[in-house]
């Protein structure tokens, strides 16, 4: 049994390869850019988040690992192969729900999901149904009919009725109530439990460090920072601010505190470090309001920017 | 090949195919049964006829065609046919591939397990399965409408044939200019405009082309490839304007695959 256990861990160990892997791949729309000199990889079995604000480059890419579009230099490989050249054996493993899902409207979404398993050489009908069933959705409706909502949800099926073994999620949770969106997550989970790697796009910050291990950060084309989600939240900075009472902006002129700035009798500024030493100077304080928060994303943007 | 992608696309246009033949069924049968009036008033016809000015008649495409013998005016009634599937066929080759971008559906469909190669003879092959259809039944209703309305007038069953079996290059035509066309240009937005634009734009040239005598139109349009009234007078085709219409076809069928494989699919918004 350990011989055993031993043993699976030693050839997991050795088949730990990249899924992804992307050299220098750079795409431009004419003149316009698309993304320039990307690099990165990502191993089986991980959860890499990709963020950026909208239009730095996230869909590009993932289209282009798709061989939706064609890359103007550089290269992209998905399970080892190259994307231009092995494409359509590449898709057969791969589930994709697009940022922004349109399918054919005079369709039934059961026959849309029937066609779309049709392009799979399994039998995904019991899956197909199950995953029907967790997101709730009504497959005999027309698509024409469905709410935006709900066509997501048709995406999210049609992803992942064929049991995929890389997902491609484009910004998948607009649109989805805050149920349905911890619905999906439990299910991303659930799959990536079962040894799927996800490729997940977002601009929320939030739903990355959620579901993670592993984030790049791009904008405006380039890959700003690739790093370990905790590495990220350790490194960042919380945005702290502090309403009170004849408040001495110089109490909190602590290390680790950056763009102190008082408003209307309130605080704000971003501090890095351990964050009991913010704590300390606040309890000694009467404050009437404290809140610390996790900075937005173009505030850590910022912070790469400067 | 892909079964899946021809069956989805056969059906989707199922009913366009259904319209069209019925379209054109009326218009044959109904046509076709003026013949007994025409042809019994025959000298008093080409008389009539004979006041109107050349170069009306030639874009008519009336000046080579005896309007009293049964393939005459079938010949008559078969230019509107081929305008019919002209616009049909164009229609079908600029929605082949520019529906699924602008419905953004290309997004679903190319994440699929197959290569734009399989995606485009699939679609081509369900394209041409449709206008078969529409051609059989173009095929149906003429001998149909001849048989009802000749009234015991003798015609060469060998010259109708020649005439239906244009029906085929004629269409191919029209597919595979539509679909390079589609291809080079960024975005189709809607394919009606383009489908009659291309249509009634080579029938306009073959009638121009009549009124002026200028040769270098002829080149051009396919309604002079395989004019009508040409095949029934000569009962054969014009070999190196048909050869000259396969050679535009295939050149057409190369290009689109080529540019479909190296096309980059515009992304939604």
């Amino acid at each position: 049994m350990l011989k055993k256990i031993a043993n699976h861990i030693f050839f997991k160990g050795v088949s730990l390869m990249s899924v992804i892997e992307v050299t220098n791949l750079t795409k431009y729309y004419g003149k316009s850019r698309g993304i320039v000199d990307v690099s990165f990889s990502e191993e089986e079995g991980e959860i890499f988040g990709f963020i950026g604000p909208n239009g730095a480059g996230k869909s590009t890419t993932i289209r282009l690992l798709l061989s939706l579009i064609h890359p103007t230099s550089g290269s992209a490989k998905v399970f080892g192969k190259d994307v231009v050249a092995h494409g359509p054996e590449i898709r057969r493993d791969i589930g994709y729900l697009p940022s922004d899902v349109f399918y054919y409207e005079g369709m039934k979404v059961i026959d849309l999901l029937k066609y779309s398993a049709s392009f799979y050489d399994c039998d995904c009908t019991q899956r197909m149904h199950e995953l029907s069933e967790i997101m709730e959705l009504e497959m005999n409706r027309r698509i024409s009919d469905l709410s935006y909502g709900n066509k997501k949800k048709v995406g999210i099926v049609q992803g992942l009725l064929h049991s995929p073994k890389l997902l491609f999620l484009d910004e998948p949770t607009a649109g989805l109530d805050p149920l349905m969106q911890r619905k999906f997550f439990d299910l991303i989970r659930a799959e990536n439990a079962r040894g799927v790697t996800v490729f997940f796009s977002s601009h929320i910050l939030g739903e990355v460090q959620r579901l993670c291990n592993r984030v790049g950060i791009i904008r405006e084309g380039k890959i700003v920072e690739i790093s370990d989600i905790r590495t990220l939240q350790q490194n960042n900075y919380k945005k702290v601010n502090v309403t009170a009472d004849g408040l001495n902006p110089a109490t909190f002129d602590l290390p680790g505190v950056t763009n102190l700035q008082t408003e209307n009798g309130t605080l704000h500024f971003f501090f890095k470090g351990d964050i009991n030493a913010v704590l300390q100077k606040i309890s000694a304080i009467q404050v009437t309001d404290v809140t610390i928060e996790e900075p937005t994303l173009e505030e850590i943007f910022m912070h790469y920017y400067e | 090949m892909n079964a899946n992608i021809y069956r989805h696309e056969f059906r989707i246009r199922l009913k366009s195919v259904i319209i069209w033949s019925l379209a054109l069924t009326f218009l044959i049968v109904f046509f076709f049964s003026l013949f007994p009036v025409f042809a019994d008033q025959a000298a008093l016809m080409n008389e009539f006829l004979a006041r109107y000015p050349q170069e009306l008649r030639a874009a008519f495409g009336m000046d080579n065609m005896d309007l009293a013998t049964v393939l005459g005016f079938y010949s008559f009634v078969f230019m509107f046919v081929q305008l019919c599937l002209a616009i049909q066929a164009s229609n079908y080759g600029f929605g082949l591939v520019s529906i699924e971008e602008s419905e953004l559906t290309a997004d679903f469909l190319l994440s699929k397990p197959v290569s734009r190669r399989q995606v485009m003879t699939s679609k081509l092959l369900a394209a041409l399965t449709s206008l078969t259809l529409t051609n059989l039944v173009v095929w149906v209703s003429s001998f149909v409408a001849i048989t009802l309305f000749r009234e015991q007038r003798e015609y060469e069953t060998g010259t109708l044939l020649l005439l239906l079996l244009s029906i085929v290059i004629f269409q191919l035509f029209f597919l595979s200019v539509g679909l390079v066309v589609s291809l080079l240009v960024k975005r189709v937005r809607s394919v009606t405009p383009y489908a009659l634009g291309l249509g009634f734009g080579m029938y306009v040239l073959s009638a121009f082309s009549g009124v002026f005598g200028e040769v270098a139109l002829e080149l051009i349009t396919p309604f002079k490839h395989l004019d009508a009234p040409y095949i029934v007078k000569h009962a054969a085709y014009d070999t190196p304007l048909v050869l000259l219409n396969a050679a535009a076809t295939l050149v057409a069928l190369a290009v689109s695959y080529w540019l479909y494989i190296r096309r980059d699919i515009p992304a939604v918004s």
